[in-house]
């Protein structure tokens, strides 16, 4: 199989690093930002922000011609 | 009437509609293995969606996910993080998975692995494995639907019972309606489990503390270490946390059931979008684990934290909605439950029966069979859980630890032109053997470590170590799948 390119796999790698790998920087309640303690706060966001990491990946895959050439391939 | 009685009266009625759309749905359709197993490979962007969100959001979410932020606390943040993870994971891999399902027609996980390795034996014991772990998900399915049964009859009803009425239900419905049935009935159950979420995630906080906020502050004045790790555990820490976020996001589309609802879809492009914006979905799970942190406020001394989301919505809201979210709950354990059932026996029956004692069967034969099998895991789902107390969310655990063990093979082997039958099937019995070992002897987390994921890392390194003992050469030909497919 074709491997995805580079650049996707580095918006991918983003969320990983985020929500995973840097626990302990972000593993506490202070501050609370809106209402709630960090850990949550920063989980959360990453709901929101992971998608925009993904979308970005999406766009690269598409430049890379990754994603058109497979739509040829089922049509 | 009594509120028992009205609560579950909802319940029921909501069960009885969900089922007569799931039987009308797949009634509709000639029911061959292709069209009951993956319904014609014709689904769009919004079945898709749906199946794959039914089969996502089961029970573990809704009564597991409070189950734990109310009796572990900080470890239950894992939940927030693996499931955006495991999308990122799905954008990468379920494109080339379905081009590969499609072109070669495979039905179930087992078949990619008899067409990428060609080894009879590799594809029966991976469906072996495969059947293996999906009975603890079953089981904790089963384990919800007891839970919110004996919590709504008020007690008057127990847990053995009502999960053997439950089930029965759920065996049937399989029987008749195959995937496209299961599909439709998501529809109904996604709209219920997002209502009763948000609704109850934000009014338990409001009624009792007076918003999110305040809420977080009261439990931050009464238990300081609750919202960090390890919480109220002395050994779920940030190593625990790394490695089981590790070991569920890959493990997340190695489950059977998932990895076969990829060949559902119309087009890998369909698997593509659909990641991107699943994360967003994710947005009602923190809501669960509030719900937990407020009843540990409210409810202090409940026995199993499983049974804290509805408890307190029993305690809080009058009879009728209990059903209600009862009713969502009932469909929210029926639905993963039916897929993870059909994927069990359509495995068991044309991976592991057919390959190895009846050659002959011809593939109506092989759908006999399958149904035939529904039964027999229903039942041995239903024994373990009657007899089990682990908690929601370790039954998952459990499970994951089995099935993310063919992560290397099928990455891999998608990726890879080195790798070949023997390493795999060297890692994946090693991987297994280190689990259950750790397993057994109440070993996890091992050193901090999620047994699961240790098992994974040795997992690899034999597939590696295996690979370069045997000194395999690349395939000549850049697509590895081409030279076995005249095997399936």
């Amino acid at each position: 199989m074709k491997r995805p390119s580079v650049g996707a796999v580095f918006f991918g790698l983003v969320p990983f690093v985020a929500v995973c790998f840097s626990v302990s920087l972000w593993d506490r309640i202070n501050p609370i930002i809106l209402g709630l303690p960090f850990n949550f706060f920063w989980l959360i966001l990453w709901l929101l922000l992971t998608p925009i990491c993904l979308w970005a990946a999406y766009r690269i895959e598409m430049r890379a011609g990754n994603i058109a050439s497979e739509k040829k391939a089922t049509h | 009437m009594t509120p028992s009685l009205i609560a579950l009266s909802v319940i029921a009625g909501i069960v009885v509609v969900a089922s007569v759309v799931g039987f009308y749905a797949g009634t509709r359709h000639r029911m061959d293995l292709e069209q009951w197993t993956v319904g014609g490979r014709g689904f769009g962007l919004l079945l898709v969606w749906l199946l794959m969100a039914g089969e996502v959001y089961t029970t573990f979410t809704f009564l597991g996910a409070s189950g734990w932020a109310y009796s572990r606390g900080g470890p239950a943040l894992y939940i927030l993080a693996y499931m955006p993870l495991a999308y990122v994971l799905s954008f990468f891999i379920l494109p080339p998975i379905w081009e590969v399902g499609r072109k070669y027609r495979l039905q179930t996980q087992a078949d990619f692995f008899q067409l990428r390795y060609g080894s009879k034996a590799l594809s029966a014991f991976v469906a072996l494995v495969g059947v293996v772990f999906i009975i603890p998900y079953l089981q904790l399915q089963l384990v919800g639907l007891g839970i919110i049964v004996e919590v709504s009859s008020f007690g008057g009803i127990h847990r053995a019972p009502a999960m053997i009425i439950a089930f029965a239900i759920v065996a049937a419905f399989v029987f008749t309606s195959g995937v496209r049935g299961v599909a439709w009935v998501s529809v109904i159950k996604d709209f219920l489990l997002l209502f009763a979420a948000v609704f109850i995630g934000i009014a338990v906080p409001y009624m009792y503390f007076g918003g999110i906020g305040k809420m977080f502050a009261a439990v931050i004045h009464a238990r300081p270490t609750h919202l960090v790790m390890p919480g109220t555990t002395k050994n779920l820490g940030h190593t625990w946390y790394i490695s089981t976020v590790l070991l569920t996001s890959l493990g997340f589309y190695m489950w059977p059931q998932a990895f076969g609802s990829s060949f559902t879809a119309k087009s890998g492009d369909t698997l593509r979008r659909n990641a991107v914006v699943m994360p967003l979905y994710g947005i009602t799970m923190p809501l669960m684990l509030f719900v937990g942190f407020g009843a540990l406020l409210v409810l202090p001394n409940l026995a199993n934290g499983d049974l804290s989301l509805l408890t307190i919505v029993r305690k809080t809201f009058p009879a009728w909605f209990l059903g209600l979210v009862g009713g969502a709950g009932a469909l929210t354990a029926m639905v993963p439950a039916a897929i993870q059932i059909l994927t069990a026996a359509t495995l068991f029956a044309k991976n592991l029966w057919r390959p190895l004692f009846a050659p002959q069967m011809s593939d109506q034969q092989v759908a006999t069979l399958a149904r035939i099998t529904v039964l027999a895991i229903t039942a041995i789902a239903l024994v373990f859980a009657v007899y089990s107390s682990l908690t929601i969310v370790s039954l998952l655990l459990l499970g994951y630890a089995g099935v993310t063990q063919f992560f290397p093979g099928i990455v891999l082997g998608l990726f890879s032109r080195r790798v070949r039958g023997p390493a795999v099937f060297s890692g994946i019995v090693a991987g297994i053997s280190t689990v259950t070992l750790l397993m057994l002897t109440q070993r996890d987390p091992w050193m901090g470590w999620n047994a699961g994921f240790a098992a994974l890392c040795l997992n690899f390194a034999v597939v590696a170590a295996v690979s370069l003992v045997q000194r395999t050469r690349p395939t000549e030909d850049a697509n590895v799948f081409a030279t076995k497919a005249s095997a399936i």
